[in-house]
């Protein structure tokens, strides 16, 4: 099951090794192999012993690796449990086929957003969708509109500036006269930001985004909602809310959505990013009409 | 350091069977918007008969009328107008901010209305030609 890659290096190692007979490393490698052996047996009583497998089609690429240079897909039967995600899927086929497969995760619980993945033609999360819930086989790929480092992982450099872009921190006009003091925020000022916290910088909403895609300077769902969550904090005060409408209203700020719904649909975390780039289309205007 | 390399299908329009309600609703607004501004120049240039005196613009009406394809394409021209319009409504709303949970809701419904007078327009448009 392993990829063609391990087994070439294998045999190259042998060829290497072949004057030497008793050396270390050959021990080792002797080792190395019969553990690898006794895996694979393993692997295939685990196989048969499970109740149902599911087949994983893993997009591949390594510009650095001869045989990876062309993108390709790599298939992996991995026993399906109930309760199963894309991530276990994946980390399975990771640790029991082939270990150069490379993907992003760190919390496994939808809070991190490493592993934002294209999982059957859609912007999911690996933690967080159940493998049950996915027609088989599950076709998993890197984020669409984003440059493949390698396998699954890919390059959110992009997608950083832009989130730095709105200058995504707390800066409020005036701060607290006593150097310890609070500074209170409403219930309903906190209900009103809530979802937009709830970002976790995944990504997916930007690899959605079909206007995103075709205009590279756009700062795309993420980063406007992140601006919608400090220019609708009520703690900021009238000037730096202003200064913050100037950023979005930008060229390829907010007027560049186009209402598709395909960020918000592809939200992990459920945010309204539509609707809340439409609320600071609102806003923009709001603070630019002033004949009163 | 990332290369990029032609993706195919995963970047393009080559995915369309996985496109969300809302997406549809884009394509197709972007779609019978500019059929509605092809149309206009027709328009135009039909209107434009009539400088020329009330008989040849009858002349031209009756000549167009005749043809079954005319016809057709009328209730096909019905058909992209209304929707444009409901789309158009529904749009609306959404820049408003209101019902943006039942945005795909109210695509599908503009779908089924379009559908519903274009095919009640029928009689109308075919009438006497068949």
């Amino acid at each position: 099951m392993s990829t063609q890659i391990e087994e070439q290096r294998e045999t190259e190692e042998e060829v290497e090794t072949e004057p030497e007979t008793e050396s270390p490393g050959e021990r080792r490698r002797a080792v190395k192999r019969e553990r690898a052996a006794q895996r694979e047996q393993e692997v295939e009583t685990a196989l048969d012993e499970a109740e149902e497998t599911v087949e994983l089609k893993v997009f591949r690429y390594d510009p650095e690796v001869a045989d990876k240079e062309e993108p390709r897909f790599d298939s992996f039967t991995v026993p399906y449990h109930k309760g199963m995600t894309v991530l276990d899927a994946l980390i399975y086929a990771r640790d029991v086929y082939d270990s150069s497969l490379t993907f992003r995760h760190s919390c496994r619980q939808a809070v991190c957003g490493s592993d934002a993945l294209f999982v059957n033609g859609r912007q999911r999360l690996g933690c967080k969708t159940q493998m049950g819930d996915l027609e088989w086989p599950v076709r998993i790929e890197p984020l669409p509109h984003q440059d493949v480092v390698k396998d699954l992982v890919v390059d959110m450099e992009h997608f950083y500036e832009q989130m730095h872009a709105v200058e995504p921190y707390f800066d409020p006009d005036e701060t607290p006269d006593g150097e310890l003091e609070e500074q209170r925020q409403t219930p309903e000022n906190r209900e009103k930001i809530k979802l937009s916290t709830r970002c976790i910088w995944c990504g997916a909403c930007m690899s959605s985004c079909n206007i995103a895609a075709g205009d590279n300077k756009y700062l795309g769902p993420a980063a406007i909602n992140k601006a919608y969550r400090f220019a609708m904090d009520e703690r900021e005060g009238e000037s730096r809310k202003e200064e913050r409408l100037r950023i979005v209203e930008q060229e390829h700020g907010v007027w560049r959505c186009q209402t598709q719904f395909s960020c918000t649909e592809v939200c992990p975390k459920d945010i309204p990013l539509t609707e809340h780039i439409q609320e600071l289309k609102r806003e923009a205007i709001k603070s630019n009409l002033k004949f009163w | 350091m990332s290369q990029s390399y032609d993706r195919g299908t995963v970047e393009s329009f080559g995915r369309w069977r996985e496109f969300s309600a809302g997406m549809w609703a884009w394509i197709l607004h972007k779609f019978t918007g500019w059929i509605l501004v092809g149309y206009l120049f027709t328009h135009i240039a039909v209107l434009s008969t009539s400088t020329q005196g009330a008989e040849t613009y009858t002349a031209t009406l009756q000549g167009l009328e005749a043809l079954l394809i005319v016809r057709f394409l009328e209730i096909g021209l019905l058909a992209v107008a209304v929707f444009h319009i409901l789309n158009g409504i529904r749009l609306l709303f959404v820049d408003l901010g209101l019902g943006l949970t039942a945005q795909d809701k109210s695509f599908y419904a503009s779908l089924l209305l379009t559908a519903a007078i274009t095919v009640a327009s029928i009689p109308t448009f075919l009438g006497g030609a068949l």
